[in-house]
């Protein structure tokens, strides 16, 4: 199955999990303390983020910390400035059309 | 001047929904008719240098629209609308959904859903508000390997000339 940084987002628990470690590195036990859900569920997310390239791991002493790459949820970002782009192209050319139209209108 | 029209383009990811904003200087009728009179459509709906052309097109409550948004090497992605709820000069909406030339739809592709209203400001300004609705961001995602990627990197090119013409 493809994993990509859509997928990530897609599930509210993980849009939470990614929430909380923006701000700070944190082990999968203190993820798993903020929600209702069982570790093995939290840890099934963090698998799925993992697999989504936006976390990174780091080993301190016998636990494990998570951290968010930033600058990998920049992309979904991105992709939206794209499509906001087109639709100022689109509309650029709508604006051109209603002038013509008009000038026509006026000729009549 | 361009510049002053009202552009507002926002993007909810917890509804995934997009709000698109947009004032134009002409008269509500004849902006209403730009967005749904098919020979109309054709000349401004595709980014440049991709033209929009239509096939055939019912705009009516349970119409379709079919059209092709063709590149500049002659490629074709197909695109089939269909119009759920229409008041005249006020709003319509319907979904977007994937197609090839001979309209068979593909139900198992992303379908958006949308609604566009449209305000009379004065005599000279009219207001069209677009809100898309996805059924997650994947399928927004989806929306340009479906091909508007191309078409999009080129927009912006064409974007770019333009702005030059006009700072000429």
């Amino acid at each position: 199955m493809r994993r990509d940084i859509y997928q990530a987002i897609a599930d509210p628990t993980r849009r939470a999990i990614i929430a909380l470690i923006a701000l700070q590195a944190m082990t999968p036990n203190a993820i798993a303390e903020h929600f209702n859900t069982s570790r093995q569920a939290i840890s099934k997310h963090l698998q799925v983020l993992t697999e989504c390239h936006l976390l990174s791991q780091e080993q301190k002493g016998r636990e494990i910390f998570y951290t968010l790459k930033v600058e990998k949820m920049k992309e979904i970002d991105q992709w939206l400035e794209q499509f906001r782009k087109v639709w100022e192209s689109r509309f650029e050319q709508l604006d051109d059309l209603l002038s013509t139209l008009k000038s026509k209108k006026n000729e009549k | 001047m361009k510049s002053n029209l009202a552009f507002d383009f926002r993007v909810n990811k917890e509804d995934n929904t997009i709000l698109i904003i947009r004032e134009f200087t002409a008269d509500l009728a004849l902006v209403w008719d730009a967005y749904t009179k098919p020979e109309l459509l054709d000349q401004w709906w595709a980014p440049k240098p991709w033209k929009a052309r239509t096939k055939a097109m019912e705009f009516k409550e349970g119409g379709f629209w079919h059209y092709a948004m063709v590149g500049p090497e002659g490629e074709e992605h197909w695109g089939y609308a269909e119009f759920v709820k229409i008041v005249l000069h006020k709003l319509y909406t319907g979904t977007d959904c994937f197609a090839d030339a001979d309209a068979n739809i593909n139900r198992d592709l992303p379908q958006s859903k949308w609604e566009v209203t449209f305000t009379g400001k004065s005599e000279e300004v009219t207001l069209v508000e677009y809100a898309i609705k996805y059924p997650d961001l994947a399928q927004l995602e989806a929306t340009i390997e479906m091909g508007f990627k191309e078409g999009m990197t080129m927009a912006l090119e064409g974007l770019d000339d333009l702005l030059a013409t006009i700072k000429k």
